[in-house]
């Protein structure tokens, strides 16, 4: 056997154990949220190598626990989802209005520092959140908005824009210019052009990118951890999930039924639109 | 000033010359152009100056004074300078060990989520039934919210409950539960050596590779796709063996991209926060930089040694990314 037939048979193995492997790896943690989440607390703890379901261990009241509100005994994760999709949507809305106009500015006109726009990624990633987390800590507390969800949605859309202009603009400078200069000459404005032609055409990563930082503010934690740790009312899921960890006797496959509430509107979403997404977060790579 | 940047060979959106004299000192489109151009970024230049840069001004400035929490409201920006802040935060040894930590953690992190991302794309190159699904499967850890992915890596590896601890018990014969996440070193006996590791460490370093390689997985497998089909069948035709292509075709395609994703991990990871803090907490030997920030933070109030320590913090990222930058990366970067 030469080296050749070797190494093509070698690879031709070594390839679906990779494949299998990365597919235990990455769905097996998933399924044991799910598995324990409608598991009782007692049989995990009698059995805890158990990793296929049985139906006679089969409950749901983990989920009604972590999702009844706090004065009905449960832990109210119910009330948080709304806090979370406000933010979360206020913060894609938000981003989405600043960042197109922005990509579109970065990819099609002329102004001095228009190449120096990836400079907004250095200074937005360069500087680790903590540091940025001081000093809005006690700005937003002067201004009365640290305790509000528009405090938080104001940093969580500084994070996301650099992100989302990158994205946008890559996608905006694939479509052609002569486009829009037939709708100049069909005597639209600027503005009339960027609604009435660019906008659609870029629509698939409009949508796209809105994903992303949807998926950003969702799951977010820190900025919530220490802006709104003190008012229950305003925490959202993933601080929720959280702080209900610390307490000691919440039992185990509660936390997961309260895991797979916040991790399914990001899955649903995902799957709905996961090849936009794949191609906008990574279209202009394929050029280095 | 606008004239030196005209080096997209574009046609320019109109030519002024041949036309009827304009009103009275209009701006011309090239002016317009960047007037507009200009204001359709303001907007995110504003958010990003009140968001971003002020407060890494004023934590600048904070670093040089002694401020705590209860203090900060009261007094204003401008209050008494001093060292003293980098005197604690530099005079401390758990300060240079702590970026030791994350030195490990960072390089660690960055270099397995880019290995596992290559392996994946390479893997999933080629078209097979269910690759669709599984490419879809494989950036679940990626997109699922921090909380959750950390709630569950915690219980499966709980010494009570876990069930890797179960089947280890079980499969392998291990005579105690191991815990993962709160044992700072395991002594590994391997044919009469004692290999001493940093267990928590390593398992943080393994969350951060599996949860960061679908990322790079997504960049590698984009890239890998737009390698043109002739080069590797020219080469197949030469007689090139599998690691023969890759060696030599298909990996010069992908360093760029994976200079980019090496240095954008590296960042990412450094300043990396709440993965750390939710696994560990920073004990057991995981106390990277970014938790012990928190830590002054919230459990002394000492604003000022944050402050500094975060600083240092920055600094340090900003050394390593000039030497890479000088010494590393590729000439033609974008």
């Amino acid at each position: 056997m030469n080296r050749m037939t070797f190494e093509t048979r070698l690879f031709g193995v070594l390839r679906w154990v990779t494949i299998v492997f990365l597919a235990i790896a990455t769905l097996f943690p998933f399924y044991y949220m799910v598995l324990l989440s409608v598991r009782s607390q007692d049989s995990l703890l009698q059995h805890p190598g158990d990793i296929l379901p049985k139906l006679s261990d089969f409950t749901v009241t983990t989920y009604t626990t972590v999702l009844k509100s706090v004065a009905a005994g449960g832990d109210g994760l119910l009330e948080l989802l709304g806090n979370s999709a406000l933010v979360a949507v206020g913060t894609v809305i938000v981003t989405l209005a600043l960042s197109l106009p922005g990509a579109y500015a970065a990819s099609r006109l002329r102004f001095a520092g228009r190449r120096q726009v990836h400079f907004l990624f250095l200074a937005v990633y360069l500087f680790p959140s903590i540091l940025l987390a001081i000093p809005l800590f006690v700005i937003f507390s002067k201004a009365g908005l640290r305790d509000s969800l528009v405090g938080l949605l104001v940093v969580y859309v500084a994070q996301a824009l650099p992100v989302s202009i990158y994205m946008l603009r890559n996608y905006l400078s694939t479509i052609p210019e002569s486009i829009e200069e037939a709708a100049a000459i069909d005597g639209n404005g600027r503005l009339g052009t960027l609604w009435r032609v660019t906008l659609p055409l870029a629509a698939p990563s409009i949508v796209a990118t809105g994903l992303y930082v949807f998926m950003i503010a969702w799951n977010e934690f820190l900025f919530a951890l220490l802006f709104l740790v003190e008012d229950r009312s305003k925490w959202t899921v993933s601080l929720g999930l959280s702080q209900l960890a610390g307490g000691l006797e919440v039992p185990k496959t509660v936390l997961m039924a309260g895991s797979v509430v916040l991790t399914i509107p990001i899955v649903i979403l995902f799957f709905a639109a996961e090849r936009l997404l794949a191609e906008g977060l990574t279209s202009g790579a394929e050029k280095g | 000033m606008t004239s030196a940047h005209t080096v997209r060979n574009r046609p320019a959106p109109a030519k002024p010359t041949g036309r009827p004299p304009r009103r009275r000192r209009a701006l011309t489109l090239r002016q317009q152009e960047s007037r507009a151009g200009l204001a359709l970024l303001s907007p995110t230049l504003i958010i990003v100056l009140v968001v971003v840069v002020l407060p890494v001004v004023w934590t600048i400035v904070l670093a040089f004074q002694r401020l705590r929490l209860a203090t900060l409201q009261r007094e204003g920006i401008f209050g008494r300078f001093t060292l003293q802040n980098f005197a604690k935060v530099l005079g401390s040894a758990d300060m240079w060990s702590s970026l030791g930590t994350t030195l490990v953690y960072t390089i660690g992190g960055t270099v397995l989520s880019l290995a596992l991302g290559l392996v994946a794309a390479l893997a999933l190159r080629k078209p097979f039934r269910g690759r669709a699904f599984l490419r879809s499967a494989m950036l679940l850890p990626y997109v699922s919210p921090v909380v959750a992915a950390t709630f569950v890596w915690e219980i499966m590896l709980s010494p009570q409950f876990g069930v890797v601890n179960a089947w280890g018990k079980s499969i392998f014969g291990w005579d105690k539960p191991v815990a993962f996440l709160s044992q700072e070193t395991s002594t590994l006996s391997l044919f009469g050596w004692h290999v001493h590791l940093p267990l928590a460490l390593l398992v943080v370093i393994a969350f951060e590779g599996w949860r960061y390689f679908p990322f790079t997985f997504l960049f590698l497998i984009a890239r890998l796709q737009a390698v043109p089909k002739e080069l590797e069948e020219a080469a197949l035709v030469d007689g090139a063996t599998p690691t023969q292509r890759f060696r030599h075709i298909l990996l010069p395609q992908l360093y760029p991209v994976l200079a980019l994703l090496s240095v954008l991990r590296f960042i990412l990871t450094f300043n990396k926060f709440d993965d750390v803090y939710l696994l560990t907490g920073g004990g057991a030997g995981t106390d990277v930089l970014s938790v012990r920030v928190y830590d002054f933070l919230t459990a002394q109030f000492d604003v000022g040694g944050a402050a500094a320590q975060a600083l240092v913090l920055a600094v340090v990222l900003v050394v390593f990314l000039v030497v890479y930058l000088k010494f590393f990366a590729p000439e033609d970067r974008a």
